[in-house]
């Protein structure tokens, strides 16, 4: 007896080829030949040439330099964004929808523009910035002005992960918890954390990479000065326009790497929610 | 322990959920919260708890002011509608989660805790579970690890928000005799809510009818079945087979239907309601009263046979319902469509003109 293979609607061999196709050639050309070539260019000295591009003084100090905005940074919206989290979903008060919208200001606007608006109030010249003049304090064009913007530009990446996850589970647990006995941090630690650790952890991930990798705002406050407030991607740009291009794309792989290792744990990450 | 609640008012935004509740649960006893959705029940038992607070009235626990007593603190055991286990804990820690949470000088020893646990899981026969985790439970275990949480804080209170509503039959008729049992074993005060009038009549002591945010009645179910005190009580519990009409010089008539009433019924107009079992099915009319109806449906499963019936020369919103047993149905074999007279023997008079339902009972000749 002849067997007839079970089609579904759409599943014709033509199309399925054509856009697995398509899919493959566009990642390889947009995507996989980028990535290879910023290692291949970063290795045209050689190995030796490689480390001595990393070990100059100036790359060093960025890399230095971006370990500390992100160390500052993930720690600060971590915080921030559980508490925006859990006000946003555990409280009613005006204006709560607002605020969940407002969260997503620092995604509509162009970093750029962020950095910007950060001079303009903080700058020398700026209302906030003025008046901390006056007790010389500088926060623009140093390093504390970097961390603003990237806090700023990154702030939405905890609580977007977690107001979803705890909207759909609800308080019920928390009110059996508290009718228990449990105090308000037993609670969050018991209950609340445990629940959304998973999410959590996402959200810090990318946080991370995008405060490792923010150019545009970091590029308008700090100043490109060079071995104090050079961040990573700005040394890259630096590097580029002084035709030093094996120093840049050094530079671009340490980036590139931190980038590789994200995606590898967000994987990871991703895995163990879809399991619970 | 007792509980006294005077006077609570709770309004959602412009919405009030609850008007002037006044009630008293007394110690020992089961005391179901009735009604439809939306009738303020679990709004009240919520308040009980301490989850909820009402914007007017007194919550009392054996004469303890407790209306400003948090949650934590009222030392309650709350069973929630879908159980709400921690997802992340095992069962053996979900239920010594209240005993891990208590302050340091407090706290029993890991030892007794795990011998405590231990006990409660053996209560709700379930100690085969304790390293399981909710997920992997079934509804009806759920609901009786929910229990025994909530008692591992020896509550003397313990509130239950349908705690059978998301069982099938089976599980529900077997839960519900085993808390009966536990409740008559360890006589702590219980407040379930519920909008099923079976389960409410036969669980408890105590059944508190509720509607639209107000108490429609409170009594022992035998009471609340016998001699509800409003339409609304009597339609939501059980069947009911009505009929209304115009009573002139003691006789109640509509169309081609008539009862003739006992002495002492004002002329008014008025509703019968009548029980299935308070009506007798006859082949001819009887001096007292002339009910015709046709047979519209017979259903015979049961330890009755129910018979619909279809008024005949009359109107009735809804089909009366008579229960005859199956030896007098084998006697007589009705026929769907045979014409039949219904005789009443015991009645509800609810008259427009007074507020107070007059029981009535016709004598068998």
């Amino acid at each position: 007896m002849k067997t007839r293979k079970h089609r579904r609607v759409g599943d014709s061999p033509l199309v399925r080829r054509t856009l697995i196709g398509l899919a493959v050639t566009l990642t390889v050309l947009l995507l996989f030949m980028p990535l290879v070539l910023i290692f291949v260019q970063a290795f045209t000295e050689g190995w030796a040439g490689y480390v001595s591009n990393i070990l100059d003084e100036y790359t060093l100090h960025a890399i230095g330099l971006t370990l500390v905005v992100a160390l500052l940074t993930v720690p600060l919206n971590l915080v921030f964004g559980v508490f925006l989290a859990w006000l946003v979903t555990r409280f009613r008060f005006p204006g709560r929808k607002l605020l969940a919208t407002l969260i997503d200001i620092p995604f509509a606007v162009s970093p750029v523009v962020a950095g910007l608006l950060f001079l303009l109030l903080y700058g020398s010249n700026g209302w906030v910035g003025q008046w901390l003049g006056e007790y010389d304090i500088q926060l623009m064009f140093s390093w504390p002005g970097i961390v603003m913007v990237t806090v700023f530009v990154t702030c939405p990446f905890v609580a977007r992960e977690l107001i979803p996850l705890m909207q759909q589970q609800g308080r019920e647990e928390e009110e059996a918890g508290v009718v228990l006995g449990a105090s308000g941090w037993q609670l969050f630690r018991r209950v609340t954390l445990p629940n959304i650790r998973w999410a959590l952890l996402y959200g810090v991930i990318l946080t991370n990479a995008r405060a490792v990798g923010e150019f545009g705002a970091v590029s308008v406050v700090s100043g490109n000065i060079r071995g104090e407030t050079n961040t990573l991607p700005l040394q890259v740009e630096l590097l580029y326009q002084d035709y030093n291009t094996a120093g840049a794309f050094a530079a671009s792989s340490l980036l590139a790497g931190i980038a590789l290792i994200t995606l590898v744990v967000k994987a990871i990450v991703e895995w163990r929610q879809s399991r619970n | 322990m007792s509980i006294e609640i005077q006077g609570i008012n709770k309004f959602f935004d412009n919405f009030q959920a609850l008007h002037d509740i006044n009630l008293t649960i007394p110690e020992g006893q089961l005391t179901a919260l009735l009604g439809p959705s939306g009738s303020g029940k679990t709004t009240l038992l919520r308040i009980i708890a301490g989850l909820e607070t009402p914007e007017q009235g007194r919550i009392g626990f054996s004469g303890k002011d407790v209306t400003n007593l948090h949650v934590r603190d009222r030392r309650v055991g709350f069973v929630f509608q879908h159980y709400a286990l921690f997802r992340h804990m095992t069962v053996a820690e979900n239920v010594a989660f209240g005993l891990n949470v208590l302050p340091r000088k407090e706290r029993p020893g890991k030892p007794e805790i795990r011998k405590r646990v231990d006990g409660l899981l053996e209560m709700v026969q379930l100690g085969h579970l304790a390293d399981r985790y909710p997920a992997q439970l079934s509804g009806g275990q759920k609901q009786r690890i929910a229990l025994a949480r909530a008692m591992a804080m020896r509550p003397e209170i313990l509130l239950l928000d349908e705690p059978f509503g998301a069982l099938d039959a089976k599980v529900r008729k077997d839960l519900r005799r085993w808390l009966r049992n536990l409740h008559d074993e360890l006589h702590f005060t219980s407040v379930f809510v519920t909008h099923d009038q079976e389960e409410a009549l036969e669980l408890s002591d105590q059944v508190v009818v509720m509607s639209n945010g107000r108490i429609e009645q409170v009594d022992s179910p035998l009471e609340l079945y016998g001699r509800p005190d409003s339409r609304f009580v009597f339609e939501f519990l059980g069947q009911v087979n009505v009929l209304s009409g115009r009573i002139r010089d003691g006789v109640m008539r509509q169309g081609d239907a008539w009862i003739r009433l006992p002495e002492g019924c004002e002329n008014d107009d008025a509703q019968l309601y009548l029980r299935p079992h308070e009506v007798r099915l006859a082949q001819a009319a009887s001096d007292q009263s002339h009910l015709p109806f046709r047979i519209e449906a017979i259903n015979l499963i049961g330890a009755e046979v129910r018979i619909e019936l279809k008024p005949d020369g009359w109107d009735c919103e809804e089909l009366w319902e008579v229960g005859i047993s199956h030896t007098e149905f084998n006697a007589r074999q009705p026929q769907r469509g045979d014409r039949c007279f219904a005789i009443p023997e015991v009645g509800h008079l609810f008259c427009e003109h007074d507020t107070e339902p007059k029981t009535l009972e016709w004598k068998r000749r």
